[in-house]
């Protein structure tokens, strides 16, 4: 895997599930993938922050993928997953997401970079490219902007 | 091979020294002919020298030298301390706490060589009288004694002293050695011997490599690097180095470095090659194995060594502990061990079928066992707040004449106890309320101070104590004290409150303005305090170590400052409790008592919920409310209410029900959540839930 990271044309992601559609994780941030548990709530958070878990004994705030990106809240399932993402200077924060699929390893030629107009809408941003598969389309996750932004939203 | 490995033994040691000095030199003020002092400062500055030396900081190491000079002849008597000189010393102190912070944030001393200071204590010296000459006779001396062991040394080239023509050469050296000969460099040879009493072979070897470096460039060494590195050699190693300087440049810079003994360069004369060249081919080929590993270590050592030099060191935070101490600790891990095999024993026997009461017994050993490893374990922790506040004296010194006021500090509780991320965090909020008092309190008119029937000098007093679970540290001036009507005013000024709120204010709640930010009543701005930036850093400051600061003041009489701080950070006792099914713990510290109060009891007053608790008023917060959730109770159940105190305010908080008290470990939140106030942080519960801590102090 290292060797991979080395070589900046490949990188690989985690192929996950929301909703309808597939998105990708740069498995680069991944820190763990557990299975869904308790979830501690914290009062007087924003609602896609679910509340806190404890892993290891490490308190992780957990994010809710679907409420983050404008979808509907469901219940927990079989398939749902919570998946530790770790950025330095962030720390650690786990998202929920509805399906674990596989590891899908792409090279540039195989991903196409989104451009933005200002005026899209703002969902969209957490995209910052699309990967093509063989047989389907992944949207890269921009974690910076699904942790990040979130950030600026509090400091309002 | 490089020294970084004590640097931090350095930093301790040199701020220690440093810390002895400026408070010798205070005290040297006071009373010039003490010979205690003089003695104890020369001492000091002696092994800062040294020390300094030793890690190769030669500016710091000149300075010190200059310093050291001047007490070494007011030692002999020959020259006397005046205010001046004081001043300067105080100076060449802060240049070399500034040398310090450098190293401490890169490893380097910096570029500054504080040669005014250094000017300035040569003039003292010279203007002192008949010491005159002293210094430089005793350095012309050095020089003088230095000189005739070279002369020596040259004198009698002995083979043994010139062991670099021992050293082997591989073809790819002898391929530079040759190319650099053409483009008309010199090949030097050199063989070091370090002084028998050297302590740091390695370090000074490390020295010369690195000034031989700045010349020119290093072929080979004998020993190798990495064995110099690791001192596997005597009291002598040979480089051979390719440069544009001639061989005595080569031998004196080998020289520079202290403890080095002597030093023997020469020519290397390549027709050796064919010597080289017609040794047996396996022999050769040792040779060639080692002198290529040791090149290769030199550069990995070269790399590393530059490495070490680009990035900034971290210095790791250390505490000196009490061996007493961790002796206690030791102790205590042992009888965990016993309490664990214990536990094992009863759970093996319970399985033959014997009875739980065993286990019991057993747990309660281990609870007691962990509690007092706790304990211990957070006293390593402690450290007096000695450390910080010992430079305050100097600070108010320094305050004195700038301002041009009389003050003096006196100190009690120096040896109180806190925790160590305390102590380090607790510096500037001092500093600060200090600064304010000399600056703001103390009356600058000395005919105010007299009709006030205050002596001449003003007392700013720092004191510090424990209170229970709790450090207190006091600031206190016997100065003017805060001015009420004014404080009023410039709020209205800079429109922080309203007319019709200063009315209604008591004149508490107008000095607690102070603390909010952009807030100064100082007439003037002046470098020491004034630009509003202080106290509400003061605040918190003192806040995100979860203590609390509080002012009491009376016009004309003088003011208090009172922080309070919690003795340790990481564990705390708690109780737990319950609020809409989900569990919160309340600080045990904040806790007053718990009380049953019927439904009916609760009345209101301005719209806000109150009960009479014993003749007090105590308005009632209902956590559930405040936290979002449902409460599990009905509407007319009895209220288990929890009576929070901060300072003199107190608040009930009503919960669902109580589980017990626990001591917890606290853990952050994270920085996705910390801008939910009244959670202070979390906790890790037995089953692995997580629950919640609740900040009373942010309720009230």
């Amino acid at each position: 895997m290292e060797e991979l990271a080395v070589k900046s044309e490949l990188v690989q992601y985690i192929k996950i599930q929301l909703d309808e559609e597939l998105y990708g994780i740069d498995i680069s941030y991944v820190d763990n993938i557990v299975r869904p548990q308790h979830v501690t709530r914290v009062p007087n958070v924003a609602d896609y922050i679910k509340g806190v878990i404890n892993i290891r004994g490490e308190i992780i705030p957990i994010m809710n993928l679907r409420l983050k990106m404008g979808l509907e809240e469901i219940e927990d399932d079989k398939n749902t997953r919570f998946i530790i993402i770790k950025i330095e200077q962030y720390g650690k924060i786990g998202l929920i997401v509805d399906a674990v699929k596989e590891v899908v390893t792409l090279d540039d030629s195989h991903i196409e970079m989104m451009k933005y107009d200002a005026k899209d809408e703002a969902t969209q941003h957490f995209v910052m490219g699309v990967g093509k598969l063989e047989d389907s389309l992944v949207s890269l996750l921009d974690l910076n902007t699904v942790i990040m932004e979130k950030q600026a939203n509090k400091e309002e | 091979m490089d020294v970084s490995q004590y640097l931090e033994i350095f930093i301790d040691e040199t701020k220690e020294h440093l810390q002895n000095l400026n408070t010798q030199i205070l005290e040297l003020e006071q009373e010039p002919d003490n010979m205690d002092t003089v003695n104890e400062i020369f001492r000091a500055a002696h092994s800062l020298k040294g020390m300094a030396g030793t890690m190769g900081y030669k500016r710091m190491q000149n300075l010190t030298h200059d310093m050291e000079n001047v007490f070494s002849e007011v030692r002999n008597g020959t020259v006397k301390v005046n205010a001046s000189i004081i001043d300067t010393i105080f100076q060449c102190l802060d240049a070399l706490e500034e040398y310090l912070d450098n190293i401490q944030s890169s490893a380097d001393e910096g570029t500054n060589d504080n040669e005014n200071i250094i000017k300035a204590l040569n003039d003292f010296l010279k203007n002192g009288g008949k010491s005159d000459d002293a210094p430089k006779e005793s350095a012309a001396s050095e020089e003088a004694e230095a000189a005739p062991a070279a002369e020596a040394a040259e004198a009698a080239p002995a083979a043994g002293n010139e062991k670099w023509r021992e050293i082997k050469f591989t073809e790819d050296q002898l391929g530079v050695m040759a190319a650099a000969k053409k483009s008309g460099k010199n090949i030097i040879g050199i063989t070091v011997n370090v002084q028998e009493t050297c302590i740091l072979k390695a370090a000074r070897a490390f020295l010369v490599f690195k000034s031989l470096e700045e010349l020119g460039e290093i072929i080979v060494s004998s020993p190798s690097a990495q064995d110099i590195e690791d001192e596997k050699f005597d009291f002598d190693f040979s480089i051979i180095v390719v440069t544009d300087a001639d061989i005595d440049t080569v031998v004196k810079a080998a020289k520079s470095v202290s403890e080095i003994g002597d030093a023997v360069g020469g020519m290397v004369d390549l027709p050796d090659v064919p010597v080289a060249e017609a040794a047996e081919d396996k022999k050769e080929e040792v040779v060639e194995k080692t002198a290529n590993a040791a090149v290769a270590a030199d550069k990995g050592a070269d790399k590393t060594g530059k490495v070490a030099e680009k990035k900034k060191v971290v210095v790791n935070r250390t505490v000196r502990v009490d061996i007493e101490k961790l002796d206690d600790l030791m102790n205590l891990v042992s009888e965990l061990i016993i309490a664990k095999n214990s536990l094992v024993a009863a759970a093996t026997s319970n399985v033959a079928g014997n009875e739980n009461t065993n286990v019991n017994e057993h747990i309660e050993y281990l609870e007691n066992v962990t509690t007092n490893l706790h304990e211990s374990v957070m006293k390593v922790r402690m450290v007096p707040i000695e450390s910080v506040v010992n430079k305050f004296p100097r600070m108010i010194r320094d305050l004195q004449k700038k301002l041009g006021k009389k003050m003096e500090l006196y100190m009690t509780g120096e040896e109180t106890e806190l925790d160590r991320t305390v102590v380090d965090e607790i510096g500037d909020p001092l500093m600060h309320l200090l600064r304010n008092s000399a600056d703001h309190g103390i009356e600058g008119d000395v005919a105010l101070r007299k009709e006030r029937g205050k002596p001449e000098t003003g007392s700013i007093f720092l004191d510090a104590y424990q209170d229970g679970n709790n450090v207190v540290i006091e600031v206190r001036d016997d100065g003017n004290g805060i001015d009420v009507e004014a404080v009023k005013k410039k709020a209205l000024e800079r429109g922080v409150i309203t007319e019709e709120q200063a009315s209604v204010m008591s004149d508490k709640e107008i000095i607690n303005l102070l603390f909010l930010p952009s807030f100064s009543t100082a007439k003037v701005v002046s470098d020491i305090s004034g630009r509003g930036v202080g106290l509400d850093v003061v605040k918190s400051k003192i806040e995100s170590l979860s203590g609390e600061v509080e002012v009491r003041s009376q016009l004309g009489v003088g003011s208090t400052w009172t922080i309070r701080l919690p003795l340790t950070l990481a564990i705390i006792q708690t109780l737990m409790v319950n609020v809409g099914g989900e569990k919160y713990a309340i600080p045990l510290g904040n806790i007053q008592t718990l009380e049953n109060i019927k439904a009916d009891e609760i009345e209101t007053v301005q719209q806000k919920e109150v009960i009479n608790l014993r003749g007090d008023i105590v308005p009632i917060i209902r956590l559930n409310e405040v936290l979002g959730c449902e409460s599990t109770k009905g509407k007319d159940d009895d209220l288990v209410v929890v009576i929070v105190k901060k300072g003199d305010k107190m608040a009930g908080l009503v919960i669902d029900s109580l589980t017990g008290q626990q001591e917890i470990v606290i853990k952050s939140l994270g920085k996705y959540i910390n801008k939910s106030k009244i959670i202070s942080g979390a906790t890790i519960l037995g089953n692995g839930d997580v629950a919640l801590i609740v900040d009373p102090n942010a309720l009230i």
